[in-house]
């Protein structure tokens, strides 16, 4: 058991490192995740996403594997993309999911277009796909960071954001706070977006932000319940994930993914809220 | 006579495409007012753009005894995601939203009012329930409750009686009245004409254009409520051609 459980992290540090990264962004990114789920955009997170990767390329190209340089590439790619379909839906007949769609494709394509022109498939593989496993300090002080700024931008702007989500309207005609708080919340996605990318990849993260948040909807009620659900399987499925690919030599990345999304299938099938087997319990508790 | 508020001119819609054209009208202080006309007639349109959710397109609307801070807005049901987790006394308490913003905690004053709102609306007891488990009247009744919190000198609803059972809309139509008892201006969004006459002692029959604003009885006739409906289907009225106001 010992030796299953807590010797790989114990003897490794690029296991701690990584089982320290991926707290890092189960506490920041999983969050938001929530609130995507529920504002209904879990898509637009997947979006983003994609979207983000044609600035980490060009700081790639500039600097190469730099920390850095991808890092404030992605949140200008990732923020530009984020006004600029948000500014076309405002001002032509398009709608915001569709331009939203457009400039994703178009980012994910010169991404792709500009890691190949210069760097080889390791370095394509190592952004799409991340590298948890090799997480230096700078790294670790970043994806911190991110996730401590995450939450107490959260904890600002949560009450607004809550209105935003359920009675926009009302939110509209008792403050002026709508903009910002959508903004700011867009601004938190790209945030952690970028940072998961570091440690999953551009396309693994958004999964760590949305699985493990429609997960919880099987087992919470309130908001309050469901953040910490969500943060709980996201933390839970991170270290089982590690262990996983370390004993069967799998990449770790999708391995947590993978993880993630089997406890997705269970909640759906056993949780105790509008799960497939919800009506059972009830019929018990009731009976 | 002094009035809550003034349309001048006002001109309202989406995508420029104007939902109310050119209307002009004063709400007296102190009014109970229903907004009756067609489908797609811009009612709605017409308190989004009190309320300021909506910018005019041309001409504008003027407070009087109220300002627009001091709004109370009830927003058509579908406009709300039923389904997002919150609790009915959260809900509630967000009509605190003027005196609390967006970061202060409730101190047990609020508690005791929110209590007392819930109350009043017949709710004690559903403080704890998740909105999506309210029956659509029950969940009526909780927005009502947010709106008594805002304590505005201005009440805008949205069609408040639609999709609830009789007997919820027998008590809300009584918490209208109290207002109204209180001084406060009350514009409501109706469709059911029997109700208007029954309990809405002025009307404003919208369709794009001004159709007719007065009192009830002199105003909400079959032949304006058939006008209002041959200018919806004809499209956009023309200019020219513009409602009369009986005083």
């Amino acid at each position: 058991m010992w030796e299953t459980l807590i010797q790989p992290f114990a003897e490794f540090s690029f296991m701690r490192r990584a089982m320290m990264g991926c707290i890092a962004i189960s506490v920041g990114g999983t969050p938001v995740g929530v609130f995507l789920l529920l504002r209904r955009m879990s898509l637009t997170g997947d979006a983003m996403a994609h979207a983000i990767l044609p600035g980490a390329a060009v700081g790639f190209l500039v600097a190469g594997l730099s920390l850095g340089a991808m890092t404030v590439g992605g949140l200008i790619a990732g923020m530009a993309v984020a006004l600029l379909s948000g500014f076309v839906a405002r001002v032509t007949a398009l709608r915001e999911d569709a331009s939203l769609a457009a400039f994703y494709l178009i980012s994910l394509a010169l991404g792709v277009l500009i890691v190949s022109t210069r760097g080889s498939n390791v370095d394509l593989m190592h952004v799409l796909f991340g590298t948890v496993l090799a997480l230096d300090n700078a790294a670790l002080i970043l994806l911190s960071s991110i996730a401590s700024i995450t939450l107490v931008a959260l904890a600002f702007i949560f009450r607004p954001l809550v209105l935003e989500c359920a009675d926009p309207q009302f939110l509209r005609s008792v403050s002026g706070l709508s903009t910002i708080t959508h903004f700011t919340f867009l601004a938190l996605v790209v945030m952690n977006l970028v940072g998961g990318f570091h440690a999953l990849g551009t396309l693994m993260a958004v999964g760590i932000m949305i699985l493990p948040a429609a997960a919880a909807r099987f087992w919470a009620v309130s908001i309050g319940g469901l953040i910490v659900a969500a943060v709980a399987i996201a933390i839970a499925s991170s270290a089982c994930g590690l262990l996983v690919s370390y004993h069967f030599g799998l990449p770790s990345g999708p391995a947590i993914i993978l993880v993630a999304g089997i406890v997705y299938g269970v909640s759906l099938m056993l949780g105790p809220v509008g799960s497939l087997a919800a009506p059972v319990f009830r019929h018990r508790v009731n009976a | 006579m002094t009035y809550a508020l003034a349309f001048e001119e006002l001109t309202l819609g989406y995508d420029r495409h104007p939902a109310v054209h050119q209307l002009d009208g004063e709400v007296a202080d102190g009014s109970l007012t229903a907004i009756v006309g067609p489908n797609g007639a811009g009612k709605s349109t017409l308190l989004k753009g009190v309320t300021g959710v909506l910018r005019p397109l041309a001409g504008q609307v003027r407070f009087g005894t109220c300002a627009r801070s001091d709004i109370a807005y009830l927003p058509q049901q579908l406009d709300i995601d039923r389904s997002f987790p919150i609790t009915v006394v959260d809900l509630v308490a967000m009509g605190l939203w003027s005196e609390i913003g967006g970061l202060f905690g409730l101190r047990a004053a609020h508690r005791a009012r929110i209590d007392d709102a819930i109350s009043a609306v017949g709710l004690t007891g559903f403080e704890s329930r998740i909105i999506g488990s309210l029956s659509g009247g029950q969940f009526q009744r909780a927005l009502f409750a947010r709106l008594l919190l805002q304590d505005a000198q201005l009440v805008l609803l949205d069609e408040p009686f639609t999709a609830i059972d009789a007997k919820t809309m027998v008590d809300l139509l009584g918490v209208v009245r109290r207002w109204h008892g209180e001084g406060r201006t009350v514009i409501a969004v109706l469709h059911d004409a029997e109700v208007v006459r029954a309990h809405f002692p002025d009307t404003l029959i919208l369709a794009r254009d001004l159709v007719a604003h007065g009192p009830t009885p002199k105003v909400l006739t079959a032949a304006n409520q058939f006008r209002a409906r041959q200018m919806c289907e004809a499209g956009v009225g023309p200019p020219h051609h513009r409602g009369r106001h009986v005083s």
